[in-house]
C-alpha cells in the first residue's frame, strides 16, 4: 500500500471509529436521542467525546513517541512504557503524592515528567554499555530496568497503602475521562506535533551517531530533545490516562514494515494508526463484556502481543 | 588541503597518536594505510570531528576543526559511516535525500531534489532509487552510501574502510567513482584502507602510519618498496612492479 492510500485509509478508519465511540457505552445513546434530549447532550459533552480525544490523542502520541525512542536506541523492540519511562513518571507521581499532596495537577505532572526523563537518560546510558553486535539485548535490558523500576515503585506504594493509585497509573483506561479532568492530555499532543517538525533530524539519529554528526547535526541536542518529548508525553499519558504498554512498540514497527523509516513521510501515518488502534481497542473493552469494561491497557496487550509476535515471525517483505 | 598539526591523543594510557604533523594536498585520493591499531581510524575520525581533539590542531581548507559551526564543517567536509550493522529501512532515494540535509534542513528546495537526482545517476543508481537498503547487495548499499556523501556536496571527503565486504568488481567499481570524483571534480577524497595493492593502484598519495607516528608519505611508487614493508608491516612479503605500479603479491 502506499502512503497516500495508507492515509486516506486510516483517516476514514478513524472518523468511523470516532463516531462509533461516540455511541457506545454503558448509557444508551442513539444519534437521533441528541436533538431532543438534553441528557444525552449533556453526556456527550462531558463524558462521550473527551474518552474518544483522549484515545485518539494517547494513541497517536504513544505511537510517535514510541517511534522516537527507537530512532535514538537504534533499536525496534523497545518502547517508553517498557524501557522505564513509564516507570519513572509513576515514580514521580508517588513522590508527589506521597510528599507534596496538596500541589495542584499540573506541578506533580511535571515532577513525573522530571522523573521520566531522568530514567529515560538511564537506560540510554545503560544501552550505550552495550555490545552493539547483540541488538536483542536492548529488549531485554529495558524490560528488566523499567521491572526494577516499575517493582521499586510498586514497594514504596505498598508501603504508603498507595496501590490503588499505582493501579491507576499503571493500567491505562479511558473510563475515568470527564470533561474538566483530561484536558492535559492536549499537552502531549501538542508535543508529538511539535516533534514533527525535527522528524528529519529523529530519522538521521536512527542512522548512527557517525551519520549524524558527518550531516552537521547537533547529535546530543537530538537526543536530549528526542527524550524530553518522550518524557513529557509518556508523563502526561500517565498522569490523565495511565500506561497503555505496545502501543510505542508496535504500531512504529508495523509503518516501518510497510513505510519505511522516512520519518518526515511516516509520522504522521504512525500517529493515524496508534489512533485507530487504541480507539478501537477502547471500543471493544466497552462491548465485549458489556456492561462492564475491559482497560484499554488489557485489550491492547492482546492484540499488541498478537501483532508482535506476527512481526517476528512472518516472513519479513523487505524487512532486515 | 588539511593540515594537522602536533596532533596526539590518548585512548586511556594508550598513546594512540603521537605528535602526527601532516598535510594532506588538495585534489586527489590520499591512502591512508598502517597495521591493524595504527592509529589511522583515530586520526579519520579526529579531522571529522567524531572524536574530540586532545593536543594539537587541524585545518580543513580555512576551518579550524575545533571551533567552527557543526553544520559549516558539514557543508566542507562529509565521512562516510562504516557499514553499519543496522541499517534504516530507507530507499536509496532517500538516503541520499539525508545527504543533502546541512543545506535544506528538514525543507528540501527543486536545487535539492536536482542534486540528489544527479548524485543518483552519477553512482548509476537511478533504476534502484525506489529499491529498500536492506534488498541491495553489499556492492550496491555501499555506492549508495558514497553517492549520499556526494549528495552532500563537500570539497573533503573522508572514507573509512569502504572496501570491507566488497567483492573485487564492486570494490574496482567504488575506487573508479572516487578517482572520477577527484579528477572530474576536484574533491580531496581520504580513505582509510587495507588493501595496499588498490591503495598503489588508485591512490595519489599514501600516508603510512605505525604506533602513532606517520613513518612515510608520498607517491605509493615511491613509498612502497621491501623495505617499507617489513618496517611498517614487519612482513617479509615482496613488492613487484606492473606498469610501474607496485603490486604486493600475496
Amino acid at each position: 500500500m502506499t502512503r497516500k492510500a495508507t492515509g486516506v485509509f486510516g483517516l476514514v478508519a478513524l472518523l468511523l471509529l470516532m463516531g462509533v465511540s461516540l455511541f457506545v457505552g454503558v448509557m444508551n445513546v442513539s444519534p437521533k436521542d441528541l436533538w431532543h434530549d438534553p441528557e444525552a447532550m449533556r453526556l456527550m459533552g462531558i463524558s462521550r467525546l473527551p474518552r474518544t480525544l483522549a484515545a485518539v490523542i494517547a494513541g497517536a502520541s504513544l505511537a510517535v513517541t514510541g517511534t522516537i525512542m527507537q530512532m535514538l536506541v537504534r533499536n525496534r523492540f523497545v518502547e517508553p512504557s517498557t524501557a522505564g519511562t513509564g516507570q519513572g513518571a509513576a515514580a514521580g507521581i508517588l513522590i508527589a503524592t506521597l510528599f507534596f499532596p496538596a500541589v495542584p495537577l499540573f506541578a506533580k505532572m511535571s515532577l513525573a515528567a522530571i522523573c521520566a526523563l531522568i530514567s529515560s537518560f538511564g537506560f540510554l546510558a545503560i544501552v550505550r554499555r552495550l555490545p552493539p553486535t547483540q541488538p536483542l539485548l536492548v529488549p531485554l535490558v529495558g524490560m528488566i530496568y523499567g521491572g526494577i523500576l516499575g517493582a521499586g515503585v510498586v514497594f514504596v506504594a505498598y508501603q504508603a497503602d498507595l496501590l490503588q493509585y499505582i493501579d491507576i497509573w499503571m493500567n491505562g483506561e479511558f473510563s475515568g475521562v470527564l470533561k474538566g479532568r483530561y484536558e492535559l492530555i492536549w499537552v502531549a499532543a501538542a508535543v508529538a506535533a511539535l516533534s514533527y517538525l525535527v522528524a528529519d533530524q529523529f530519522a538521521i539519529v536512527g542512522m548512527g551517531r557517525v551519520a549524524s554528526i558527518s550531516l552537521g547535526l547537533n547529535y546530543r541536542q537530538v537526543i536530549t530533545i528526542g527524550l524530553v518529548a518522550i518524557s513529557i508525553v509518556t508523563a502526561l499519558t500517565v498522569v490523565t490516562v495511565g500506561m497503555i504498554p505496545f502501543v510505542g512498540l508496535v504500531v512504529p514497527n508495523i509503518t516501518s514494515r510497510l513505510l519505511g523509516d522516512n520519518l518526515r513521510r511516516t509520522l504522521p501515518i504512525t500517529a493515524l494508526l496508534g489512533a485507530v488502534l487504541v480507539l478501537a481497542s477502547d471500543i471493544l473493552g466497552r462491548v465485549l463484556r458489556y456492561p462492564f469494561e475491559i482497560p484499554v491497557g488489557t485489550v491492547f496487550g492482546v492484540i499488541g502481543a498478537v501483532v508482535f509476535l506476527w512481526l517476528l515471525y512472518a516472513r519479513p517483505g523487505h524487512a532486515r | 588541503m588539511i593540515r594537522i598539526s602536533d596532533l596526539s591523543y590518548h585512548h586511556g594510557r594508550t598513546q594512540v597518536l603521537d605528535q602526527v604533523s601532516l598535510t594532506i594536498p588538495k585534489g586527489g585520493i590520499t591512502a591512508l594505510v598502517g597495521a591493524n591499531g595504527a592509529g589511522k581510524s583515530t586520526l579519520l575520525s579526529l579531522i571529522a570531528r567524531l572524536t574530540p581533539l586532545q593536543t594539537g590542531s587541524i585545518h580543513v581548507g580555512d576551518l579550524d576543526v575545533s571551533r567552527c559551526p557543526s553544520d559549516m564543517l558539514a557543508r566542507n567536509l562529509s565521512i562516510l559511516p562504516q557499514n553499519t550493522e543496522v541499517a534504516p529501512r530507507l530507499t536509496v532515494r532517500e538516503l541520499v535525500s539525508f545527504g543533502r540535509y546541512p543545506y535544506h534542513k528538514g525543507q528540501p528546495t527543486s536545487e535539492d531534489h536536482t542534486k540528489i537526482d544527479a548524485a543518483l545517476q552519477d553512482f548509476d543508481l537511478t533504476p534502484l532509487a525506489d529499491r529498500v537498503l536492506d534488498t541491495l547487495s553489499g556492492g550496491q548499499k555501499q555506492r549508495a552510501y558514497v553517492a549520499m556523501t556526494y549528495a552532500q556536496d563537500t570539497d573533503y571527503i573522508l572514507l573509512d574502510e569502504p572496501l570491507n565486504n566488497l567483492d573485487i568488481a564492486a570494490s574496482r567499481s567504488l575506487m573508479q567513482t572516487l578517482r572520477h570524483l577527484s579528477q572530474e571534480k576536484g574533491r580531496t577524497i581520504v580513505v582509510v584502507m587495507h588493501d595496499l595493492n588498490y591503495a598503489c593502484a588508485y591512490a595519489d598519495h599514501l600516508v603510512a602510519l605505525s604506533n602513532g607516528k606517520i613513518r612515510a608519505e608520498g607517491h605509493p611508487s615511491q613509498v612502497v618498496t621491501n623495505g617499507f614493508l617489513s618496517s611498517v608491516f614487519s612482513t617479509d612479503a615482496h613488492v613487484h612492479h606492473v606498469d610501474q605500479v607496485p603490486v604486493i603479491l600475496v
